[in-house]
């Protein structure tokens, strides 16, 4: 829910319309939980649950063994994922990750977050991530999102972990992300 | 000022502007932000001039409503689901005592089974009830309406309900633009109680009415109600004009107004959103089909619907709640009402989305592509899975 509520805010800033639509009803610790949001820059009318995805984040490693998140992602589409695996090991775990180098970005946002934040609440480092690897937002944005929402020392635990998710990306994914230029032009 | 906000947060920061002196709930789901939000305002002092009132049940939350409008003081509450049933006593007499509450139904499903997600079962078992029901189509609306809602109210010395689906309005973040302050406070005058509770001028409300003025009390009800229906467009039309917005609208066309489509689809609340992304889209490719939301179900513009359907021959109605036994909630009103005006077009009733199903594009276009070839049955479910149901 807090990822996709900063991911639609951070695209909300950018200019774009958003909508934030989360799995109703079955959130508590340690439940399956989806989440969706839309980005557009037409007016979102529509209110069904998003049906074939552009890009899936997968917050909790331990999904991947018990369902395939991956299985509705459109052709094309990103991939996210939080765990210290690599993007082959995920592809052998998974059938329907994407096979694309590129398109399968795993990243430690676990360990990226205990090291900056001293909490398990990988939200804003996976978005750091998927803002390298899609760059269908920027990390500027992504941290004055979280700014918004979070005061103090939490805001800047989360943001140092989204900028550390991000760096990993670019230093670590199979070919240049999609968000290189992009922080390239930031820095 | 365009934000992001969550459904329930823009309804709560829309009737703080509204500046109640009673806010009184129990909370349940899925209207639990709401009341959360408004609690938080008044204790920050954000809201001044409030009473947030956490009692004991939604029996008492409409209970106390009814003491604190009674005295003359803006009150507001929200519940949804078997917390509108478990207060229903009191909302008849909430209506009886001419009292302008507002209330939110985040709405949910009855049990049994238990189900705490989405449909509009809740407020239709309350449909006469004597409240106004007002139905937002989007979180837009929902905020809009809260404004529409206490002015409609306090003219009418009537309560008015303000329907949002739950979790997929109440729980979704959306753009959306709030009324500001100012812009309510020119919109809403302070209220004007009717005949309050004041120890300086004693009165007596709520009296036992026998078998020779019941019929009486009743009947100026009746008539209430249906003077209520130009109140009603006239407010609505006023906030469109102040703020450029449809939202209290009745009856809204949203695409193929003057046209004769040849089939009308009709819904309330969120489902008109994906409706109107797939009779969009089914336009572009040729179909005749219109959409119709219709906002407010009581009191019941039977005028506005005979205009927008004009001389259609089929009118599909989505409906999010069933008669057991019998059909869809909404399409019999609708048939009635379009008998009324001699229009005889096929009705038929797609019940969907009961128990917070999701309804999809996808199922949507292909009921509606089957009614442009012909009718449909009178009534089906849609996505029912017959598997289940054991070819029942």
């Amino acid at each position: 829910m807090t990822a996709s509520e900063l991911l639609a805010q951070a695209a909300f800033s950018a200019g774009h319309n958003v909508q934030v639509i989360p799995s109703f009803g079955s959130e508590r610790t340690g439940a399956p939980v989806v989440s969706f949001c839309r980005l557009s820059d037409e007016a979102i009318r529509t209110r069904e649950l998003v049906q074939v995805p552009d890009a899936v984040i997968v917050q909790d490693p331990t999904l991947l063994t018990a369902l395939d998140p991956f299985a509705a992602l459109a052709p094309g589409g990103w991939a996210v994922v939080n765990t210290r695996r690599t993007a082959t090991e995920v592809r052998e775990m998974c059938p329907d990750a994407p096979a694309e180098p590129g398109r399968l970005v795993t990243v430690p946002a676990d360990d990226i977050v205990r090291e900056h934040l001293g909490q398990p609440k990988p939200s804003a480092a996976l978005l750091g991530a998927f803002a390298a690897v899609t760059g269908q937002i920027t990390l500027d944005a992504v941290l004055a999102a979280v700014r918004d929402r979070f005061k103090g020392r939490v805001a800047e635990g989360n943001c140092k972990a989204a900028e550390a998710a991000h760096q990993w990306v670019l230093d670590h994914a199979e070919t240049a992300p999609a968000g290189a230029a992009s922080a390239a032009k930031e820095a | 000022m365009r934000e992001l906000l969550e459904g329930s947060q823009a309804v709560a920061k829309t009737v703080a502007r509204c500046r109640p002196g009673v806010v009184c709930a129990y909370p349940i789901s899925p209207q639990t932000h709401i009341v959360e939000a408004l609690s938080v305002l008044t204790r920050t002092g954000a809201l001044k001039n409030c009473e947030y009132l956490n009692v004991e049940s939604e029996f008492a939350a409409m209970s106390v409503s009814i003491g604190s409008s009674a005295t003359g003081a803006r009150t507001y509450t929200a519940t949804a689901s078997q917390g509108l049933l478990y207060m229903s006593e009191a909302v008849f007499n909430a209506a009886g005592l001419q009292l302008p509450i507002v209330m939110t139904v985040a709405n949910r499903a009855l049990g049994a089974p238990i189900n705490i997600w989405n449909d509009h079962s809740d407020s239709l078992a309350l449909r006469d009830s004597g409240w106004l029901q007002l139905y937002a189509g989007d979180n837009q609306e929902a905020a809009d309406l809260h404004v529409i809602a206490f002015k409609i109210a306090e003219e009418l010395a009537l309560p008015v309900m303000v329907c949002m689906d739950g979790f997929v309005l109440t729980h979704a973040s959306d753009v959306v633009e709030l009324p500001t302050q100012e812009e309510v406070d020119a919109f809403l005058p302070p209220i004007t109680p009717r005949n309050p509770l004041d120890v300086e001028h004693p009165l007596s409300i709520g009296m036992m009415a026998g078998p020779e003025s019941f019929t009486e009390v009743k009947y100026l009800q009746h008539t209430a109600m249906v003077d209520a229906l130009a109140v009603v467009e006239r407010v609505g039309a006023e906030f469109e004009a102040a703020f450029d917005r449809p939202s209290g609208r009745p009856v809204r066309t949203f695409h193929g107004a003057g046209e004769d489509g040849d089939t009308v689809v009709i819904a309330m609340g969120s489902v008109l959103g994906t409706l109107q992304t797939v009779t969009e889209r089914m336009r572009a490719d040729g179909a005749p089909i219109k959409l119709v939301g219709l906002t407010s179900f009581r009191p019941f513009p039977t005028e506005a619907l005979q205009a927008a359907v004009g001389s259609a021959k089929h009118v599909v109605v989505i409906d999010r709640a069933i008669e057991l036994g019998g059909r869809g909630l909404v399409h019999p009103e609708i048939r009635i009402a379009l008998a009324d005006g001699g229009l005889t077009p096929d009705v038929s009733s797609v019940v969907a989305g009961l128990g917070g199903r999701s309804i999809s594009e996808a199922s949507l276009e292909a009921v509606l592509g089957e009614a442009l070839a012909g009718p449909l049955a009178e009534v089906r479910f849609l996505d029912l899975n017959e598997q289940v149901v054991g070819g029942r």
